[in-house]
C-alpha cells in the first residue's frame, strides 16, 4: 500500500474494523473505526458489500421486468418500493389505477411499514443487550406476515403491485384478520411501554445519544422518523400526498429533542398511526375492480417522472426518464437509509462503543438499500 | 479401603466431589438457563435430544469436545492455551471450603472466606491473558473491561462483607451460618448490604445487565471471541461454577446457609436447603439477565463508585457504631 493512502494514526489510537461480519451491523455494512481507548473518534462507512447495480438494471430492460428487483433493494419495506416504482410508470404514462387498488396499495403499505419498525423495535433493543423484546416484537411480525402472505404469495419480498393496480382482491378474510391484528397490537403497545420505554437502564442508554439538530439533518438530507425526532414534521405521506393518504386522519409524530430517544418515541408512536390509517382504510375501502382497463402493451412515453413515496425510514423517490422506448434511459432511485448513514461520521465522533451500537439501531439501517 | 489413611481418603473424596459439583452445575445451568430463557421469550426451549431436552447439554459437551481448537495466527500460542485452564482451575477450590451442610464441607479454615474471594479473583487473570494473547481487539476490549469493572467491584462487595464479619466476629464460612441460627438470617438484619452484595457479584461473574466483557452486540463475544471447542467451553463452564460460588456465598452470608425447617438426618440432608436457595438466587440471575439491557460502561462504573461504595462505607460504619452501643 502506498504511504500517501495511509495517513499515520497519532499516538494511543488504533484501527477497529467494525463489520462486514459484525451483530449490530445487520448486515454487510462495514465501519472503520478509529478508536481511543473505547472512544469512537472517526467512524467512516464503507459501502458496496452488496451492491447489485438495480438502478443499471432497470435501465437494461423493459421496465415491467424491473419490479421484483425493487422489493429486494429494502427487503423490510418492499411493498412500499413496490408503490414507488409503479406510481413512477403510472405518472409517466398518465395511468390511474382503480380505487380499490389505491386503498389496497394504502393497506398493504401501512402493514408492511407495521412490520419495518416491529423488527426494528426489536432489534435497537437487542443491540442495546436485552434479547426477549425481539422474541415479542417478532410474534406480531408474524400475524401481520401471516396475513399479508395470504394475499400476496410471498412473505418478505412482495411483488404484489401492478401498474393500474394491484395483483389480487383482498377478500372478507383478510379483512377480519387485519381488523383482529388491530386490536392485538393495540393491545401489546401498554407491554412494550413497559418492558422497554419505561426501563431506566433503556432511557440511560439512549437519552442524549446521538444529537442532531435540524440544522445538520437537513445539510445531510436526513429524512424519516430521525428528522421528524428534531421537531421538523416533514412526512411525505402530508408533505407531498401520494395516493388516497389525504382521505385519512392520521397525525405525524414529532419530538425535538433529536437524540436517539426521541427518534425512538417518534417511531414507536407511528405505530399507532399506522394501526390508525389501516383502520380507516378498511371501513372506507370502496367495491370494484383492482386492476383498471389498460391495453395489453403500454407504452412509456418520452419524458420525466418523480414520484415519492414515505418508506418506513425516509423519503424514497424514484426519478424515472424515458426516451420512448420500452427500456427506461434512466432510473434514479434516492433511498433514505444512504443519507441517513452518512451523518454517523459526524454525530458518532468522540462517543463510546456501546453508544455507536445503539446511534446505528436508532437509525434503523437497511444494509441492502444503501448499497442497492 | 482400610489401606488409606483416613485423611487421605477424606482429601480424594472431597476432591471428586468438587469436581462433581463443578461440572454438574454446569450442567444444570445450562439447561435451566436455556429453558427459563424459552420460557421468557414464549418459545418452548430445548425439546429434540430426551425428554424436553434434558439430553442437550450432554450432546452439547460431545460436540464441544470433538470441535477444533483454533489457535489464530499471530496469536501467542501459550498463553493462548493456558488462559482456559486457569479461568476454570480456581474454580474448583472453593468447592472445598464451603459448608453445605454442618457435616458436608470439605475443610473448614479459619480464613475460608478470604480464601474464596482470593482464588476466585484469579478469573481476572485469566480473562486478561485470554484477551491479550487472541490478538484481536475486540478480545483485548472485552479484557480491559473486565479488569476495570472485576477491580471497582470488588470493592463495595468487600465493604459489605466487613459489615458481616463485624457481627459474626469470624472469617468461617461455618461460623459465618452459625451465627445466623433461629432465623435471624442477616439480609433481615442488613437488608441494603444484602442488595449492594448481590449486585456486586452479578457484575463480578460477568452477569447480565453487568455482562460488559462478552457484550455481543459490541464486542462479537469479548474476551471469548476466538476461542473454540473446549477453550470456549471451559470458559462457559467456569462462568457458571463461579456463579455458584457467588450465590453460594450471598447464601452462606445472608441467607442463612443450610438452615431450614428441620429434616431427618439434618446434619447431611439440610444440604438440600442450601441447594434450594442457591438455585433460587441463580434463577434470579437468569431472569435478570433476559429482562434488562445491557448498561453502558461509564455507567457501570459510575454506579459503582457513585452509589454502591458510598452506600457500603455508611453502611459499614452504622454496623461498626451499633455494635459499639
Amino acid at each position: 500500500m502506498s504511504t500517501d493512502t495511509v495517513t499515520p494514526l497519532d499516538e494511543h489510537r488504533y484501527v477497529l474494523n467494525m463489520g462486514p461480519q459484525h451483530p449490530s451491523t445487520h448486515g454487510v455494512l462495514r465501519v472503520i473505526l478509529e478508536m481511543e481507548g473505547e472512544y469512537v473518534m472517526n467512524p467512516q462507512p464503507v459501502l458496496g458489500y452488496g451492491h447489485r447495480m438495480h438502478e443499471k438494471m432497470a435501465e437494461s430492460r423493459s421496465w415491467p421486468n424491473f419490479l421484483p428487483n425493487a422489493a429486494r433493494m429494502d427487503y423490510l419495506a418492499a411493498l412500499i418500493y413496490n408503490h414507488g416504482y409503479v406510481g413512477v410508470i403510472e405518472r409517466l404514462a398518465g395511468i390511474e389505477a382503480t380505487p380499490r387498488a389505491e386503498y389496497i396499495r394504502v393497506i398493504t403499505s401501512e402493514m408492511n411499514r407495521l412490520q419495518s419498525h416491529l423488527l426494528w423495535l426489536g432489534v435497537l433493543v437487542l443491540d442495546l443487550g436485552a434479547f426477549t423484546p425481539i422474541m415479542y416484537t417478532f410474534e406480531d411480525r408474524e400475524k401481520l406476515i401471516d396475513i399479508l402472505e395470504d394475499v400476496t404469495g410471498s412473505r418478505l419480498t412482495y411483488c404484489y403491485m401492478r401498474v393500474g393496480g394491484v395483483v389480487r382482491d383482498i377478500d372478507d378474510k383478510f379483512i377480519s384478520r387485519t381488523r383482529e391484528y388491530i386490536d392485538w397490537q393495540r393491545s401489546r403497545m401498554p407491554m412494550y411501554e413497559n418492558l422497554v420505554t419505561g426501563n431506566i437502564i433503556f432511557r440511560k442508554r439512549v437519552e442524549d445519544i446521538g444529537e442532531f439538530t435540524p440544522d445538520l439533518a437537513r445539510r445531510y438530507g436526513l429524512t424519516g422518523p430521525c428528522l421528524r425526532a428534531t421537531g421538523i414534521p416533514y412526512d411525505i405521506r402530508r408533505a407531498e400526498p401520494y395516493s388516497v393518504y389525504p382521505e385519512f386522519d392520521f397525525d405525524i409524530p414529532t419530538e425535538t429533542a433529536g437524540d436517539c430517544m426521541a427518534a425512538y418515541k417518534v417511531r414507536f408512536r407511528e405505530i399507532e398511526q399506522s394501526l390508525r390509517i389501516l383502520e380507516q382504510a378498511l371501513d372506507k375501502l370502496p367495491d370494484g375492480p383492482v386492476m383498471a382497463k389498460l391495453p395489453k402493451k403500454i407504452k412509456l412515453p418520452a419524458g420525466d417522472a418523480t414520484y415519492t413515496v414515505e418508506s418506513p425510514r425516509g423519503e424514497l423517490l424514484y426519478h424515472l426518464t424515458a426516451d420512448g422506448s420500452d427500456v427506461p434511459y434512466r432510473m434514479k432511485i434516492r433511498v433514505p437509509s444512504f443519507s441517513n448513514l452518512s451523518v454517523l461520521p459526524e454525530i458518532c465522533s468522540g462517543m463510546l462503543l456501546s453508544d455507536l451500537c445503539a446511534c446505528m439501531g436508532s437509525l434503523d439501517l437497511v444494509i441492502p438499500e444503501i448499497d442497492r | 479401603m482400610t489401606f488409606l489413611p483416613p485423611e487421605l481418603l477424606r482429601i480424594l473424596v472431597t476432591v471428586v466431589c468438587a469436581i462433581v459439583i463443578v461440572f454438574g452445575n454446569a450442567v444444570v445451568m445450562g439447561y435451566l438457563e436455556r429453558k427459563f430463557a424459552g420460557r421468557f421469550q414464549r418459545r418452548p426451549g430445548p425439546m429434540e435430544v430426551g425428554f424436553h431436552g434434558i439430553l442437550q447439554l450432554a450432546v452439547d459437551g460431545v460436540k464441544l469436545v470433538g470441535k477444533q481448537l483454533v489457535i489464530p495466527r499471530h496469536a501467542d500460542p501459550v498463553l493462548y492455551r493456558i488462559a482456559p485452564i486457569i479461568s476454570f482451575a480456581p474454580s474448583i477450590m472453593p468447592m472445598l471450603v464451603i459448608p453445605f451442610s454442618p457435616k458436608l464441607q470439605g475443610r473448614d479454615f479459619d480464613v475460608g472466606l478470604i480464601f474464596i474471594l482470593a482464588v476466585v479473583s484469579l478469573n481476572v487473570l485469566a480473562i486478561l491473558i485470554a484477551g491479550w494473547s487472541s490478538n484481536n481487539k475486540y478480545s483485548l476490549l472485552g479484557a480491559m473491561r473486565s479488569v476495570a469493572q472485576n477491580v471497582a467491584y470488588e470493592i463495595p462487595m468487600l465493604l459489605t462483607l466487613m459489615s458481616v464479619i463485624l457481627v459474626t466476629g469470624t472469617f468461617s464460612l461455618r461460623g459465618i451460618v452459625e451465627a445466623q441460627t433461629n432465623g435471624i438470617w442477616f439480609v433481615f438484619i442488613m437488608p441494603v448490604a444484602f442488595i449492594i452484595f448481590f449486585a456486586a457479584t452479578l457484575a463480578e461473574t460477568n452477569r447480565a445487565p453487568f455482562d460488559l466483557p462478552e457484550a455481543e452486540s459490541e464486542l462479537t463475544a469479548g474476551f471469548m471471541t476466538e476461542f473454540s471447542g473446549m477453550g470456549f467451553s471451559l470458559f462457559f463452564m467456569a462462568e457458571y461454577t463461579y456463579m455458584f460460588i457467588a450465590c453460594s456465598l450471598t447464601v452462606i452470608l445472608f441467607l442463612g446457609g443450610w438452615q431450614g425447617p428441620p429434616l431427618p438426618f439434618a446434619e447431611y440432608s439440610s444440604a438440600l436447603w442450601f441447594f434450594l436457595k442457591v438455585y433460587v438466587l441463580l434463577i434470579l440471575m437468569i431472569w435478570i439477565r433476559w429482562t434488562f439491557p445491557r448498561v453502558r460502561f461509564d455507567q457501570l462504573l459510575n454506579f459503582c463508585w457513585k452509589y454502591l461504595v458510598p452506600f457500603a462505607l455508611v453502611h459499614l460504619m452504622i454496623t461498626a457504631v451499633v455494635l459499639k452501643l
